[in-house]
């Protein structure tokens, strides 16, 4: 599903942010990203969903190169990617339905099959009956499930959570990690960023650590 | 006991009867379906681009402010090409109607009056390179001078007629090289009561050069103009995009193309420009419009009815169509530069 191997990142003015890097995940697959601040959790999200590109080694998803992947193909990757940030990244003035919907906008769908997968996206997150608010109605573990109702509404192969407990306090980052776990459970492999080693822990899957650009643990 | 076992026979074949038409009619709705996902498709891309096209509107009314601002400074920039245009127009209209005139005026001098002037116009009709001649006495030409001028009581305050005796000398329709026209020119001239021999095709001729330098001079300020609203269109898009950056960024993560981006952003462009050619359109009616009058007056003045020229309909089309491009084309430059520039973090 998804291949690192001796993949490296540097950049001009800081250095090496990730070297060497080698790992695989299967499909269906749930793990976590670890590492202090700054051990490039982010960057190893940023080059899958082709924020960054590599400067050494090679990415496979889904056994295509990510480094030999021209510039306007890059969208139709990104549309098998769900994306979850810790900020949440929703649009203020539209409401909740169209936030959600906006993948599908893009990917160009009629509006009866939109409708019918933003609502079956927000129930799955529990969100049904809020479509009509805007995010600023909504407490921050609900901003962050409509964002999680975003990512798989386009029914993703992978989803990538960068942070996504980080602003949530305990009991609903649990709430949170519980929702991944589901969708794991139907075949979507997720890889999640946290430093909330506490959950991962008690969670109990398979965990990635950086430290300092390296991969000390798999 | 038959009967009833009948009936309950009949209950259920009906009811087969309705499931089968059930079944039927799902297939036919499932197929309706599957045909219908297609023409959904399109649909939804025919969709996509009304609501770019009515958002963008509704985006341009909602700073009315700074809309009108933007779509004044382009509606000027276009009226002033197309302004100059029409002018270019009207002119060149104008010496159309004057190149077929290559007549001859021999202004008299003072001293010869009316009834020598009649002498010496019968003897230049014996010419046989003069096709006919008309003479303007003196008092014809004051009288008229006075109807049309307004100058009427400074006129009749003179003593004496200041006008002279004017012979129009229209030559052969034969007589069509300058050359020859020139030599009878000169040979009018040597002629003692003539003043002034004077060939009216020789300002014609110059007038004609100037429209044509000036139509070169509609040109060009045409294409410094285009620039200029490229230079504004590309601006206000940018100022525009950097406003929805959030928007744009969030749209990228999630796998829109450049081509969904800066769609609404091409139809900000178009209506801009749509409506500043509207506007400059309006802007250069009203000014001919205004003119019109003052005009077609002066022109009665030397006997001749003119009446100006507005953009026709095909003309006004291309003012829009072209401004609307110009303002589909300033956004789509800056587009390319911006959009490319603006990445996710």
């Amino acid at each position: 599903m998804l291949v690192f191997d001796q993949v490296g990142k540097r950049y001009p003015d800081v250095g090496d942010v990730l070297s060497d890097v080698s790992f695989h995940l299967q499909r269906g697959e749930i793990a976590f990203l670890t590492g202090h601040s700054g051990a490039g959790k982010s960057t190893v999200l940023k080059l899958i969903a082709l924020i960054e590109r590599c400067s050494r080694g090679q990415i496979l998803l889904e056994e295509r190169n990510l480094n030999r992947l021209e510039e306007h193909h890059i969208p139709y990757v990104r549309r098998k990617l769900g994306l979850i940030f810790q900020d949440y990244k929703l649009l203020q003035d539209r409401t909740i339905f169209d936030n959600v919907a906006l993948p599908l906008v893009i990917s160009g769908y009629g509006h009866q099959e939109i409708a019918r997968r933003v609502r079956a996206s927000l129930d799955k997150v529990g969100l049904l009956g809020k479509e009509r608010k805007y995010p600023l109605g909504l407490s921050a573990g609900e901003q962050q499930r409509v964002a999680i109702a975003r990512a798989v509404v386009n029914k993703p192969a992978l989803i990538l959570a960068d942070e996504p407990t980080g602003s949530l306090d305990p009991e609903l980052a649990a709430e949170v990690m519980y929702l991944f776990e589901q969708f794991q459970q139907v075949g979507v492999t997720v890889l999640i960023a946290t430093h909330d080693i506490a959950l991962i822990t008690q969670m109990g899957h398979r965990v990635l650590k950086l430290d300092h650009g390296q991969l000390i643990a798999s | 006991m038959n009967q009833e076992r009948d009936k309950r026979f009949h209950d259920r074949a009906k009811l087969r009867a309705k499931e089968r038409e059930k079944v039927k009619q799902t297939s036919i709705s499932q197929t309706k379906q599957a045909g219908g996902d297609f023409k959904d498709k399109i649909q939804s891309y025919l969709a996509l681009h009304a609501q770019a096209l009515f958002s963008s509107l509704g985006r341009l009314l909602q700073t009315p402010f700074t809309s009108i601002m933007t779509i004044m400074v382009l509606a000027i920039a276009i009226a002033s090409a197309s302004g100059f245009y029409l002018l270019l127009v009207n002119v060149e209209q104008l010496t159309g109607n004057l190149e077929s005139s290559n007549q001859i005026s021999l202004f008299l001098k003072q001293e010869v009056d009316d009834i020598e002037g009649r002498k010496l116009a019968d003897k230049i009709k014996q010419n046989p390179q003069v096709g006919t001649v008309k003479l303007m006495s003196k008092d014809n030409s004051l009288t008229e001078f006075r109807d049309f001028s307004g100058f009427g009581d400074a006129i009749d305050a003179l003593d004496t007629n200041p006008l002279p005796t004017v012979i129009q000398v229209q030559p052969k329709n034969s007589l069509e090289d300058t050359e020859q026209l020139q030599k009878l020119v000169l040979e009018l001239k040597q002629l003692p009561q003539v003043d002034i021999a004077q060939l009216d095709m020789q300002w014609v001729r110059k007038l004609q050069s100037m429209v044509e330098l000036a139509r070169s001079g509609v040109w060009i300020l045409s294409f410094v103009l285009s620039f200029a609203i490229l230079f504004i269109m590309g601006n206000t898009i940018r100022l525009e995009l950097e406003g929805r950056r959030e928007e744009v960024l969030i749209s990228k993560l999630v796998g829109a193309t450049y081509s969904f981006i800066q769609r609404p952003y091409l139809y900000t462009g178009f209506w801009f420009g749509f409506f500043a050619g509207a506007v400059a359109w309006v802007m250069v009616t009203l000014v001919m419009l205004i003119l019109k009058h003052p005009i077609e007056n002066l022109f009665l003045l030397y006997e001749k009815t003119y009446s100006v020229v507005f953009l026709s309909f095909f003309e006004s089309l291309i003012v829009l169509f072209v401004s609307a491009m110009l303002g589909v084309l300033g956004a789509r430059i800056v587009l390319h530069y911006q959009l490319r520039q603006m990445k996710p973090e």
